[in-house]
């Protein structure tokens, strides 16, 4: 009885260390921090922008009907038209580039390439990845827009929406191609072997079945492209140009959200100036869009996963 | 199912089992088992996969409490405390029962290291040098390896790793040894060595024995629990459930369940 | 063998024939597109790195003139590294920048490491199943996908106006932070994923908490992964441009900052502003900039690989 007693007492006896409640409250802390960004990201924008819709001269109508987007000038217009019409138009060049570039390398990667092949190509393409936005704004100003764009569109300025939608497409291959080669390798062995085994071709079994049944997958990666596309910033802001007013020729300059964003905070604008307050106006429309493009994307990369799961 | 009587000899009980069922969420693993398992001997669980009979054993050191909606019913009396009683910590229990498991799971540090974490979170600092050499010496592995203690403990072979795992859960010098099925993994030679060394324990140690294998259960066990698995009516669920308990050498000479003896004898299982 | 007397007993051989030349076409062709698109990728940024290497290399390879002109350089790599900005592209080094940078790396490092591995080691290997961690795991997956933009507009809100930092090293370090970390806990999470349970059950099996499975067995094995992760995320915090533009980085700052509160430049923005200028031997400069931030790039990617392989253990 008198063991039992004290047995009873030692598994009773939890030992409480004050440094383990510490760290416990630290990491539950951090990873509520997440929470905290992304609240403090809708919040700051939110207030600013109101604040620069408070502004007399600046109107809802005006802000989305206007078509042109001259903050700094005498008689400022803010028309976010053109600049969302310039940001589509050179992340729809992007995806001009980057869908097949991207789609028809991971097909190459996941259907054709050897073992061996493949460990050379991945890291080629992750070191593309890594390359710094500012070496592929760089890289279009100096070196496609003379070489390519000016080569064959004579005539073509230094600054054109071509050059910058081509390097934003260049970007954004390894995005396409790593997503879309997991959907690929993601889709059962047993349905290309299916396919081979009936007599199908290699091409056939890759466009036939290997690319509808992991479609879901591609798109999701199409559309994390485009949304990629649409918040890059450097290289539309070194190679695109800022032409403040709506137009479509892809060899002039445009003025994308971003990079009027760069521009509008260039000049040291000082904190309540409407300038500054339209900051954070095109931060909060550029968010917005990025934002459903992003939930799509995970929307639709979902229903693949659960697929073969 | 009153098989209870038989055990109740002269050697004292390390756990009464009394009416255990375990499942998780509405899974019942196995239900209804009633045991008292002897103190220092080696009582072995049989029986077809999915009886339930590792699920059970790690009921014994609330190692069960790890996997989210596993709840037991009934109690399980440890030397006379209640192991789910509220007050009890699951800690201070996997502290007096140690485990040894299926895989030889080393922590990737030295074998030196593997030893003493159990020391230190046990705050058994003193005498840490002597310590290691006893637990490794009763495990039968001192002479391998003392001269390259500093050795990563994955650079061992699955033989020697598992009798690392087992020095280090003897290093905390704990009543009872569990054992989920700790051969499974090992050639014939390696099993061999361990159950040498779980006879050189039992003196020491209450041991207890989950296994697959007939051979090693009617070898090397003193007492012998044999589970099996029961298909509901509707033929939608499994559940596990104890055949019979009973000395190793009644088991598997003379069972008193048909059930048992066509398992014993590979007619089915 | 079979499919070819199948073929021979058919009486139509010469449609089958032509079938499958037309076929083996078509197939040739698909390939040869799927090479050319993987082809057009490798291409580019074999370019890219060939015409940044060729126009910058001049700018830091020693090369004295023996002519009737002799120009005044500092042409070789350490007096460009060193050296301050100039008016005179030949003279323009990148030392503020560089300085800023290496700034910039310790205070990213030092308040995303601890944050970073607390998240993932709580979220890993504490938190309950329950929609709150759903909803911060949702998060972390979104704010990855927020463009780097709007973290700079984060941070001037935030650290430049409201912490009161102003437009400082801090403040430009501190919105990096919040930039790479939800990859960096991205990462953490995966490192610590790959410790087998088997090693958590042994710790506990021994009468270890919870707390000292994790912190002294899951975490020291997963510290590779994390740091690995961390190597990366610091990578791409360094070759940032966009975020750092207000911090009033491209404010002409030509001095070594001496304080966290001091206003810098970094590598990526000095790039910027070279590449601003319209004459030519400023692209030399440029370039310059460019190969030493890949440079950096290379080194802190050649790290991450021979810590995943030196480390990573296999259990």
């Amino acid at each position: 009885m008198e063991n039992e007693n004290h047995l009873r007492s030692q598994l009773t006896k939890t030992i409480t260390r004050p440094i383990e409640k510490i760290v416990k409250f630290f990491i539950t802390a951090s990873a509520f921090a997440a929470i905290l960004i992304s609240i403090s990201i809708v919040f700051t924008l939110l207030t600013e922008a109101i604040n620069f819709f408070q502004d007399p001269a600046v109107t809802f109508k005006g802000y989305f009907t206007a078509t042109r987007w001259t903050p700094t000038f005498q008689n400022p217009e803010y028309g976010v038209i053109v600049l969302i019409s310039s940001t589509l138009y050179i992340a729809v060049i992007a995806c001009l580039i980057s869908f097949p570039l991207g789609l028809f390398s991971a097909i190459y990667l996941s259907e054709f390439a050897t073992k061996r092949t493949r460990k050379v190509i991945k890291p080629v393409l992750e070191v593309l990845a890594g390359v710094p936005t500012v070496v592929f704004g760089y890289f279009a100003l100096n070196w496609i827009t003379p070489n390519i764009i000016q080569r064959f569109i004579p005539g073509t300025g230094v600054f054109n929406a071509l050059s910058a939608g081509i390097a934003v497409g260049i970007m954004i291959i390894p995005t396409v191609a790593s997503i879309s080669d997991d959907a690929l390798n993601a889709v059962p062995n047993s349905l290309r072997n299916g396919s081979l085994a009936l007599g199908a071709t290699r091409r056939i079994t890759s466009l036939k079945i290997m690319f509808p049944a992991a479609l879901s997958g591609i798109i999701a990666s199409f559309i994390l492209g485009f949304s990629r596309a649409i918040g890059e910033t450097m290289i539309v802001t070194i190679a695109g140009g800022q032409y403040p007013e709506l137009n479509l020729d892809p060899r002039s300059a445009m003025y994308t959200i971003t990079s009027s964003i760069v521009n509008v905070s260039l000049g040291d604008t000082p904190h309540g100036t409407t300038a500054y307050n339209a900051l954070f106006a095109l931060g909060i429309t550029l968010f917005i869009m990025t934002f459903i493009l992003n939930i799509g994307s995970d929307y639709v990369a979902r229903k693949y996963r659960k697929e073969y799961e | 199912m009153e098989t209870k009587e038989t055990i109740q000899v002269n050697s004292e009980n390390v756990f009464n089992v009394e009416d255990v069922s375990v499942s998780y969420g509405e899974f019942v693993a196995i239900k209804n088992v009633n045991m008292d398992i002897a103190k220092n001997k080696i009582t072995a669980f049989i029986g077809p996969s999915g009886c339930g009979k590792s699920t059970l054993i790690r009921t014994f050191n609330r190692m069960n409490d790890l996997i989210l909606g596993t709840k037991v019913k009934g109690t399980i009396n440890y030397q006379g405390v209640d192991l789910y009683d509220k007050m009890v910590d699951p800690v201070q229990v996997r502290r007096r029962i140690g485990m040894v498991f299926q895989k030889p799971n080393p922590f990737p540090k030295t074998i030196k290291e593997n030893i003493t974490f159990g020391l230190k979170v046990n705050n058994m600092t003193d005498n840490m040098d002597e310590r290691v050499e006893k637990a490794l010496t009763q495990a039968a592995l001192w002479d391998e390896v003392k001269d390259d203690l500093n050795k990563n403990a994955l650079e061992l072979s699955g033989g020697q790793q598992q009798r690392l795992c087992i020095a280090r859960t003897i290093a905390v010098e704990p009543d009872t040894i569990l054992m989920d099925e700790p051969c499974s993994a090992l050639d014939p030679v390696a099993t061999k060595k361990i159950e040498d060394l779980m006879q050189e324990l039992v003196k020491e140690f209450s041991i207890l024995i989950v296994t697959h294998n007939m051979q090693q259960a009617s070898r090397a066990s003193d007492y012998c629990a044999f589970f099996t698995t029961k298909t509901s009516d509707d033929g939608k669920r499994r559940t596990g459930e104890l055949v019979e308990f009973n000395e190793t050498t009644v088991m598997f000479t003379n069972p008193e369940q048909d059930l048992t003896e066509q398992y014993i004898s590979g007619r089915f299982g | 063998m079979l499919l070819e007397s199948t073929e021979k007993n058919m009486s139509n051989k010469a449609f089958i024939t032509g079938k499958k030349a037309e076929n083996a076409i078509k197939e040739s062709l698909f390939l040869f597109t799927l090479y050319i698109c993987v082809t057009i990728a490798i291409l580019t940024l074999m370019t890219l790195i060939y015409d940044v290497l060729s126009t910058g290399i001049t700018r830091l390879t020693s090369d004295y003139e023996v002519g009737l002109i002799t120009k005044i350089q500092i042409d070789n790599p350490v007096d460009f590294l060193t050296s301050l900005d100039s008016r005179y592209p030949d003279r323009a080094g990148i030392g503020p920048a560089f300085a800023g940078t290496v700034w910039l790396m310790i205070i990213v490092v030092s308040v995303t490491f601890p944050f970073g591995t607390g998240a993932a080691i709580y979220l890993q290997e504490f938190a309950p199943k329950n929609r709150l961690t759903r909803f911060i795991e949702l998060n972390l997956t979104n704010l990855a996908g927020v463009p780097s933009v709007i973290y700079g507009l984060l941070g001037l809100a935030v650290f430049v106006r409201l912490a009161g930092f102003g437009r400082s090293v801090l403040s430009g370090g501190l919105t990096l932070t919040l930039l790479i970390l939800p990859v960096v806990i991205v990462a953490s999470r995966e490192a610590l994923k790959a410790v087998p349970d088997t090693i958590r059950q042994g710790a506990l099996a021994l009468g270890s908490t919870k707390f000292q499975a994790v912190f002294r067995q899951v975490v020291p094995s997963a510290i590779p992964g994390m740091v690995t992760g961390m190597v990366l995320g610091l990578s791409r915090a360094i070759g940032e441009t966009a975020p750092l533009i207000f911090m009033g980085a491209l404010t002409y700052v030509n001095y070594f900052p001496d304080t966290p509160l001091s206003g810098f430049t970094a590598i990526p923005i000095q790039v910027y502003n070279w590449i601003g200028y319209p004459q030519a031997e400023w692209k030399e400069t440029a370039s310059a900039g460019i190969i030493l931030l890949l440079g950096l790039l290379l080194i802190m990617n050649s790290l991450a690989i021979f810590i995943r392989n030196r480390y990573e253990k296999d259990f």
